[in-house]
Formats: C-alpha cells, sequence, structure tokens
C-alpha cells in the first residue's frame, strides 16, 4: 500500500479524495447533508466540493435527516447515486425509519426492479471527548437490518477504497467513520490511490500465533497496540479488521481462529446485544473444535455512552484487552 | 464593567429591516372548498373530459366493491377501501403525464389502476405473495407506502432529481389526513419548497385515520393552511367532485411543470367503507354521518352533471356498466388463480449479489424443501431414509 511517492495523509483527506474522485467520474453522484456544502461539513469531508462541482452537485439540505434520507431514496429512484452524510451518529435517528422501512427493502419489495445505490456516511464512536449525542457505536441497529451493507474503514487506504466501493456499489451501503481516526495518518499517495476493495473482505493486520484479537474502526488501533504489549507477556496474537460487518467474512476470521485457536472480540458498542455476540457465536459454530477457550468479548458498557470526562473508563483499553486475552485458559498449555 | 456602566458606551443601532420572507396572502386556501359540478362553472367543463371521469368513477367504484368481496373470498389478505374517494383517485391518475410519477399510499391502489398498472399486480401487496407486484418505472408509480407519509420525501427527491438532469417531469404524492401529522410530511413539504422541487401534495381527508377524527389529528384551520408555513399554496376542493379534483390537480400540475414549484391539495372527501375489512366502524361512527355523506356521492354528483347536459344517455350508461363489469369479471378470474410461489425467490433480492450467510440459508431451506417433498410423497417412495439427518 505504500509507494515511493507516498506522503503522510489523513484518514479525513482521503474520504474527500474518495468523494471528489467519485464525483469527478460519475456525474449521477451527488454529496447531500448538513453543512456539506458551503462549510465543507463539520469534520470537512467535503471540503472544496461545493466550489469544484456546484452546489447543486454537494448539496446544503434543510436540517432534517429523515428529509435528507428520504430525499435521497427518491433521488436514487430517479437514477441518481446520493451520497448522504449524517453529522454525528446520534443525529442519524430521526433517519431511523427511512433507513429501515425503505432503503433497506426497496430492492427485495420490488423483486430488483428498483436499487437504491445509496451511501449513507455516519462518524462514529467516541475518543473524541464529545458531549452527549456525539459518541455513540450505533452499528448493532444497521447490522441487525437485512438490506444494508455496514462497513467501516480502520486506516487511511481502506477510508478511500471503502468509500468507493460504497458509492460503486448497487445496493445501500452505510459507512461508518470512526470519527477519532479522521486525523489519523498514515503513508499514502492521493495521486495513486489503493484499489477499490469489493465490499465483504476482512484482513488480517498483524498476523500471531497465540490468539485472535477480532475487532473494527476505532477499536483497530487500540488492538494493534495490545498485541504490541502482549510480547512482553509471551502472547504473539493476530489482529483481524473485519472492515465489513454485512457481510460477515466468515472465511477470513475462522481461518484465523482455526490457527490459533482463541479469540477475543474488541468493539465500543455495548456487549449486551452487540456485534461481538453474534461474531462469537458466529466463531464457536464454525470453530467449535479448534478452540482451547471459549471466545471472550471486550465491549463498551451497557449503558449510555458516558461524558466525556469519564468516557476512558468506558473505551476498551489495551489493559482491558490483555486482561480478556489472560482468561483464555492458557493453563491447558502448560 | 456593570450595566449602567456600559450604557454610556452603548451605541444602539436598528436590526436589519425585516420583511416577510414570501407574501402569505396569495398562498391562502379559498373559505370554501372549490366546487365545479352545480355550480355554474359546470357549463365550461370540457364534456369529453367529464365522461371519461365518469367512465373511471364507475369502475373504480365496481373495483372497490370487488376487490372487497375478494377479502371474503379469502383472496386478499386484507383491503383499505377508497369507496366514496374515487373523484380524488382517478383525478389524481388522470391529470398527469406519462413521464410524471405517481405516489401512493396503501389506499391508493384505485389510482395505480387508473394509472395503467394492471389490477392484479397491483393488489399483489394485499394478496400477500409479494410486496410490491409491478415494477414502478413501466408505468412510474412507486410502490405503495404503508408507513404513513414516508413515501413523500421520495416524491421529492425524484421530483428534484429529475429537474437537476433537466427532465420535464411533476411527481403527485397522495398521503390522508391521519399523514400529515406525520414528520415525514413535514420535512417532505418544506424540502420540497426549500428546492421548489415539481411536486404536488395530494391530501385526501376523508374524515378519520383508522378510528381517530380529525379534531384528535390537527388544530389546523383546515389541512391546506399548513402550505403557508411552508411557503407553497394551499388549495382545499371537494373532493367528491370529479370535475373540481381534476381541475385543481391539474393547475397544481402545471404550476409546478412550469417550475412554480409545490401545491399542498386538501381533499375534502369520506371513507364511506371502514378502513379495511377488518375494521368495525361502528365502533367510532353513527350511521347518520354515513348516510349524509352518501348523500354527496360523487359517482352520482357527476351522473346528475352528465344527465343536465343530456351527456349520459342510457345506452352510454350501460356501456359504462358493461365495461366495469368486464374489468370486474376479469379480476375475479385471475384472482382466483393461486399465485405461483417459489420460496427461493425470498434470498434473491435482499442485495444484488446473496451474502454467503444468504446463500448459506437458500441451501438449508433447499434442504427443508426436498425433505417435506420426500416426506409428502410417502414411505415406500425409496430414498427415504435419512432426509432430514443432521
Amino acid at each position: 500500500m505504500t509507494t515511493v511517492a507516498a506522503k503522510p495523509a489523513t484518514m479525513a483527506q482521503a474520504l474527500t479524495r474518495a468523494l471528489r474522485d467519485a464525483m469527478a467520474e460519475d456525474p449521477s453522484v451527488h454529496v447531500m447533508g448538513e453543512d456539506v456544502g458551503t462549510l465543507g461539513g463539520v469534520f470537512r469531508i467535503t471540503d472544496g466540493l461545493a466550489a469544484e462541482f456546484g452546489e447543486d452537485r454537494c448539496t446544503d439540505t434543510p436540517l432534517a435527516e429523515a428529509g435528507i434520507l428520504g430525499t435521497a431514496v427518491g433521488m436514487a429512484m430517479y437514477g441518481l447515486r446520493p451520497v448522504v452524510e449524517m453529522q454525528f451518529d446520534a443525529f442519524a435517528y430521526p433517519a431511523f425509519e427511512q433507513l429501515v422501512s425503505h432503503v433497506a427493502r426497496m430492492r427485495n419489495r420490488t423483486r430488483g426492479r428498483m436499487p437504491l445505490p445509496l451511501t449513507l456516511r455516519i462518524p462514529y464512536g467516541g475518543g473524541i471527548g464529545g458531549v452527549e449525542h456525539h459518541s455513540d457505536s450505533s452499528e448493532a441497529y444497521y447490522m441487525a437490518t437485512p438490506g444494508l451493507h455496514v462497513v467501516t474503514p480502520a486506516t487511511v487506504p481502506d477510508a478511500y477504497g471503502l468509500l468507493r466501493a460504497a458509492i460503486a456499489s448497487d445496493d445501500p451501503v452505510v459507512l461508518l467513520e470512526p470519527k477519532r481516526l479522521y486525523w489519523s495518518k498514515d503513508s499514502w499517495d492521493p495521486e495513486r490511490p489503493t484499489a477499490v476493495e469489493p465490499l465483504g473482505r476482512a484482513v488480517v493486520r498483524r498476523s500471531g500465533r497465540s490468539a485472535t484479537l477480532i475487532t473494527y474502526g476505532p477499536s483497530v488501533p487500540v488492538c494493534m497496540e495490545a498485541a504490541e504489549a502482549a510480547r512482553a507477556e509471551g502472547w504473539d496474537l493476530e489482529v483481524v479488521d473485519l472492515r465489513s460487518l454485512v457481510p460477515f467474512d466468515d472465511e477470513t476470521v475462522c481461518a484465523s481462529v482455526r490457527r490459533t485457536g482463541r479469540a477475543v472480540v474488541v468493539h465500543e458498542s455495548g456487549g449486551f446485544g452487540g456485534p461481538g455476540g453474534e461474531i462469537a457465536a458466529r466463531v464457536t459454530e464454525r470453530c467449535f473444535h479448534h478452540l482451547e477457550a471459549p471466545v471472550l468479548r471486550v465491549a463498551g458498557f451497557d449503558l449510555p455512552y458516558p461524558p466525556p470526562m469519564l468516557e476512558r473508563h468506558h473505551l476498551p483499553g489495551v489493559d482491558r484487552i490483555l486482561d480478556a486475552v489472560g482468561r483464555l485458559q492458557w493453563e491447558a498449555e502448560s | 464593567m456593570t450595566v449602567m456602566e456600559q450604557r454610556g458606551a452603548y451605541r444602539p443601532t436598528p436590526p436589519p429591516a425585516w420583511q416577510p420572507r414570501t407574501d402569505p396572502a396569495p398562498l391562502l386556501p379559498d373559505a370554501e372548498p372549490y366546487r365545479v359540478l352545480g355550480t355554474e362553472r359546470a357549463d365550461a367543463a370540457d364534456p369529453e373530459l367529464l365522461r371519461r371521469l365518469h367512465a373511471e368513477l364507475v369502475k373504480g367504484r365496481r373495483y372497490n366493491a370487488q376487490a372487497t368481496a375478494l377479502t371474503k373470498q379469502g383472496r386478499l389478505a386484507v383491503y383499505p377501501s377508497s369507496t366514496g374517494q374515487e373523484a380524488c383517485e382517478i383525478a389524481a391518475a388522470l391529470v398527469l403525464e406519462e413521464r410524471d410519477w405517481l405516489f401512493p399510499s396503501y389506499r391508493d391502489t384505485l389510482a395505480v389502476v387508473a394509472r395503467g398498472v394492471d389490477p392484479v399486480e397491483t393488489l399483489t401487496l394485499l394478496r400477500g405473495d409479494w410486496h410490491t407486484g409491478y415494477d414502478p418505472h413501466e408505468h412510474r408509480v412507486a410502490p405503495l407506502s404503508t408507513p404513513l407519509a414516508t413515501q413523500l420525501p421520495h416524491a421529492v427527491g425524484l421530483a428534484h432529481a429529475a429537474r437537476l438532469k433537466g427532465d420535464d417531469v411533476v411527481a403527485l404524492a397522495m398521503v390522508g389526513d391521519g399523514g400529515t401529522s406525520e414528520g415525514d410530511f413535514h420535512e417532505a413539504l418544506n424540502f420540497a419548497a426549500v428546492w421548489r422541487a415539481p411536486v404536488v401534495f395530494l391530501v385526501q381527508n376523508n374524515g378519520f385515520a383508522i378510528s381517530v377524527p380529525l379534531a384528535k389529528q390537527t388544530a389546523a384551520p383546515s389541512l391546506a393552511h399548513k402550505a403557508v408555513g411552508y411557503g407553497m399554496p394551499g388549495r382545499l376542493v371537494d373532493g367528491n367532485d370529479a370535475a373540481a379534483m381534476h381541475e385543481v390537480l391539474a393547475d397544481a400540475v402545471r404550476h409546478a411543470r412550469a417550475g412554480g414549484g409545490p401545491t399542498l391539495v386538501e381533499a375534502i372527501t369520506y371513507r364511506v367503507e371502514a378502513h379495511t375489512n377488518a375494521d368495525d366502524a361502528t365502533r367510532y361512527r353513527g350511521d347518520a354521518e354515513v348516510e349524509t355523506w352518501k348523500g354527496h356521492d360523487p359517482v352520482v354528483l357527476l351522473e346528475r352533471e352528465l344527465t343536465r347536459r343530456g351527456l349520459l344517455d342510457d345506452d352510454r350508461a350501460a356501456a359504462v356498466r358493461r365495461d366495469a363489469e368486464a374489468m370486474a369479471a376479469d379480476l375475479r378470474a385471475r384472482m382466483n388463480r393461486d399465485p405461483v410461489l417459489d420460496p427461493m425467490d425470498l434470498f434473491d433480492h435482499v442485495y444484488a449479489e446473496p451474502t454467503p450467510q444468504l446463500l448459506e440459508q437458500r441451501e438449508q431451506l433447499r434442504a427443508e424443501l426436498a425433505a417435506e417433498a420426500e416426506s409428502e410423497a410417502g414411505p415406500g417412495t425409496g430414498s427415504g431414509a435419512g432426509g432430514t439427518q443432521r
């Protein structure tokens, strides 16, 4: 992924570049949302798009999330490819009915005659010191809605690749953008962007033999850090970055767990009814005879997202991950 | 610094001049619902249009009766009838050009049929063999929307997209009085007005949202008055007067086509039947009220006018009835055939390509169906052993 000319770029820049490239290639791509035009979005992801492509292609809408997504549905019905920005995770909830009752169902309802090629970008997760309603991990709601793809990048190149793939998809895609990684940097050459990955493939971020950390989005760097720290304990951890929650890449995940025999699922979202339960069940059903210990979960607590001064206690950190790894019944080894 | 100290240095300036952003007066609906039939305006109505409306209304009434009968025969799971509202349904379909789009709610199957969609395909949702039975692009009719008012922003987005592409397309979106309380009604009207989208919103105020009367739904002077708050014209019209309905909706479509933006039309009508065949209307309204409205019946009002002008003789009336009966007979015959179901279809249209998980589940169902078929074939047919083994 690194080229000679590569310079450090942020995830935010990669996302902006993805939007710009998609709009330049395909006149049917339209960006819409609150403050996405003149301001360039509160996170500046749409910076410069209204100036370059005009306000008809990058549109400041009225402040009404159901209306934004609802009108985007109509635009997609007429052959456009809307890319909708929700300002924050918890501000996307008014659009939930449009998402569940129409976006996710239109293809199925019409036997494939009216697909909706629509991308819904949602900044999500905590760790930025946001006050109430600015730090939710809402992926479980979207995962539980058949008809949606749900993807989330953890690296700069993936941010570009997943957003391009989402826009190119003929299905609706919810792209969850880990907002605390917006300013993370990576060697990435915007003039030679990464090939667009097909949606639905996980990737092994770090190879290891002792146990697998299964994670995604904002928790990927935390798991990478935990894997480094685990070396001191004598554990060689593998880290799988799911990238796509729907479809779920059973193949990559299970291949890893069969190799290591132990697994911990890590995410910020609450544990009860959260993605980790589904993932642990899938791994157990498929890898039972390879498992040396139950699949464990390290998740956010089951509480409304805490106020910023307390959020560090809520977010899964290196220590909590290593504690879980320590409980993977190593005594059987000795 | 205290407030008193500040006062000395404080130089008041007048705020920027304020003026209303739109003159509200031309947006206000008339004091009375607009009527044509039974007024002097009727003389100016086009005879061919009146005859066409009459033929469609009679057919529409017959269609409603036939669909209701199909529920009693178990051929439809449920049917929300538009009996008494035929003038609204027919006018909505007739004012649109082929290239325009219709956005119906679940009670608007008659408008969908009048637009040219096959009645059997229209009733697929209510028969229950799939959700949307027709191709929305073929007749430019969006799927029947069950969650109230959620289809209104779709109409706005589609009309907006068409205008961005330079296409001359108007969207007409239908909703009931209850639906005007939904948030999506508000958001759709606001977006439409801000974008000046070529949309016509038709509210059929039929008096009830299932059992809840309008007085418990809104305190607005009329639903048409709501238009003013969005900066679009509101029109109030007698929804049982087919000529008035056609004129008002055609005006609104023309206005939208010319770039004038959206219009909100409130049609005053009445739901003569219960909400659906599963509802008991006697629990919330009296017969007297229903009888009053039957005295203002859309078909009778139109027939009276046609007769007065000598446009409807016995031969013509008989021909119209024959057409309606033929439509009903065809619908009956085709709905009495069992739909062909393929359970494997369940997995085909969730995504463009089924996910690996759906492929697994499809195989599971295929195996279950094979085992079922084998056990139905009975013992002694050979390969029965272990058919459902795990």
